[in-house]
């Protein structure tokens, strides 16, 4: 395959890759660039590079609790998230690959049809229900509502890491005196990490990039850089630079995460099922 | 795999259970103990119609409307993300520095909160200071979003598809990946065309994954929220006003607590109903391949 494919691409460059790279970067170049320009030249003349650097509207969301608060915020709820979502999903998925047990195909549809529930029909309900436990407004409430969608998906994900590795390892550890939690812990996670860091970079992604949700359960104290965000477009007639600076500012801990998990990102995508 | 049956599983799955039975049980109940209740100044009232709300729905345009035009939006993206996400995943590099570059790159818009992407397009498609909006202007197209439905819908499938194709397109090279080097050696010798070599190689080794990412992508344009209420805030009029827009226009906006429950069932169930055809048609061929 690869003489084929690469003796035929490799003297050519790969338009169609570079195209679609460029097709991607390009509005982000153009955040960056709106980033590094003052109001005035963003307003009043058209560029495709600032004209007179500045980075004034990093300074103003950098220095401003109102606004840095908002990515902490974000950032501990994604990780309480993460962290809840993998915990509980890991028991289940190996009991999904691994038994046969009274309604366990119901149960994994059930499970998967709250991914497919839309969070617009979840957010009245949320409100009601955290406000009635005392919990609106705080990290935990966001962590928990999060669960709704990456449960299931981390559950999918790990029964499919889990379901390659071969049952006789179990057996052959249970031959050898291991009892389940420390032959879980000690054989099958090491087994199955990569698929443990697939999950938790989907439940992180998702847990990141939703609004929805984690802007109708919080006002002050647990307001995410989003919903920030949002806010200050309408009060204060449009700020531009330090809009587009705080926009590049959410997209830094996403790229620092694919990062580090690049060389699993493609196999993780198909959910193991590859 | 074998599987063993083991009744005592059920204490493995516990905590997930309660975990969601907390997260999805108890305001799905809150729901639909509202579709069949009459809301008025914070007090509930029993309908005399239980299903009231239901026929108000039904009977009024405005729910199928909403359904049109999400049905419309999730039908186009999805018949350009799927083609096209192949399309760019048989033209990655398949190994090197260059294979992680694009990785990298290719991911990058799907960890972009969503509100950020509608900022960004927001702002891309502006005639003043957008370079989409500003180059199209200068090239004497008239474009405008948030004057014209026509404009608005382009923008909205455009950000899609620049937010999402990448991952149809990492699913598939991820399918891609896993085919042995032997089946291409063999195509070779059999001089198999380049389209017989995606047809009757690539294509079934992919189908798994591409059902996965249609199942995905489904299920994602049709939940389709903040991205368009930022760029387009469901306008202009009504053009781009999807399900989840006009869910929460009613529910939070207008508080009217009894047709929006009723709204949210029905919503789900059309999701469910699409999704689990999906998820039968998945299983299916993971048994087939004797997954």
């Amino acid at each position: 395959m690869a003489d084929m494919t690469a003796s035929r691409s490799l003297p050519r460059i790969n338009w169609v890759m570079l195209l679609y790279l460029l097709f991607l970067m390009l509005p982000i170049y153009w955040l960056i660039n709106m980033s590094l320009k003052t109001n005035d030249e963003i307003l009043g003349t058209f560029s495709l590079w600032p004209q007179n650097l500045t980075f004034q509207n990093y300074v103003t969301i950098l220095t401003d609790s109102s606004w840095y608060m908002g990515y902490v915020n974000s950032i501990i709820y994604v990780t309480m998230n993460t962290l809840l979502s993998v915990a509980v999903a890991l028991p289940a998925a190996y009991a999904f690959s691994r038994y046969n047990f009274l309604g366990d195909k119901h149960l994994f549809f059930w499970l998967l049809t709250n991914r497919m529930a839309p969070p617009a029909v979840f957010a009245l309900p949320f409100f009601q229900l955290y406000s009635s436990v005392g919990l609106f407004d705080t990290h935990i409430a966001v962590a928990l509502a999060h669960t709704l969608f990456n449960v299931p998906l981390a559950v999918w994900i790990l029964e499919g890491f889990m379901r390659g590795v071969p049952k006789e390892i179990d057996e052959t550890a249970y031959i050898d005196g291991y009892s389940f939690p420390r032959f879980f812990v000690k054989i099958f996670m090491p087994l199955i990490a990569s698929g443990v860091g697939v999950a938790a970079f989907f439940c992180f992604m998702f847990s990141w990039v939703e609004l929805l949700l984690s802007r109708t359960l919080t006002s002050v104290d647990a307001k995410p850089i989003a919903a920030t965000m949002t806010r200050t477009v309408s009060a204060s007639g449009l700020d531009w630079g330090v809009l587009a600076a705080a926009g590049v500012l959410t997209i830094v801990p996403g790229a620092l995460v694919i990062y580090f998990v690049r060389n699993y990102i493609a196999k993780g995508f198909a959910l193991g099922r590859v | 795999m074998e599987k063993t049956v083991n009744q005592k599983a059920w204490f493995l799955v516990l905590p997930v259970l309660i975990l969601v039975a907390f997260s999805a049980v108890i305001p799905l109940m809150t729901v639909v103990n509202y579709s069949i209740q009459d809301a008025f100044a914070g007090e509930f009232y029993p309908l005399d119609d239980k299903l009231m709300w239901f026929r108000e729905l039904l009977e009024d345009d405005r729910m199928w409307n909403a359904l049109r035009r999400q049905a419309i939006f999730s039908a186009t993206i999805l018949a350009i993300e799927i083609p096209l996400g192949v399309f760019v995943a048989l033209h990655m590099p398949k190994r090197g520095v260059w294979a992680s570059v694009c990785l990298v790159l290719m991911s990058l818009p799907l960890l972009i909160p969503w509100n950020v992407v509608g900022t960004i397009w927001q702002i891309f498609g502006r005639v003043d200071i957008g370079l989409l909006g500003y180059t199209l202007d200068a090239v004497g197209i008239d474009y405008n979003y948030t004057q014209d439905a026509l404009d608005a819908w382009v923008t909205l499938i455009v950000m899609d598809v620049w937010h999402w194709t990448s991952l149809v397109a990492l699913l598939a090279y991820a399918g891609l990946q896993s085919i042995p080097d032997a089946y291409y050696q063999a195509a070779k010798i059999d001089q198999a065309s380049r389209w017989a070599v995606f047809r009757y190689i690539e294509l079934p080794k992919m189908m798994g994954v591409l059902m996965i990412a249609i199942l995905l992508r489904f299920m994602d344009s049709f939940m389709i929220y903040t991205e368009p209420f930022v760029v387009t805030g469901g306008g202009p009029g009504n053009a781009t006003t999807f399900l989840s827009i006009d869910l929460v226009k009613m529910a939070l906006g207008q508080f009217d607590l009894g047709p929006a429950a009723a709204f949210s069932i029905m919503y789900f169930l059309v999701i469910l109903l699409i999704s689990w055809v999906f998820y039968t048609v998945m299983v299916n061929l993971d048994k087939r391949e004797g997954k």
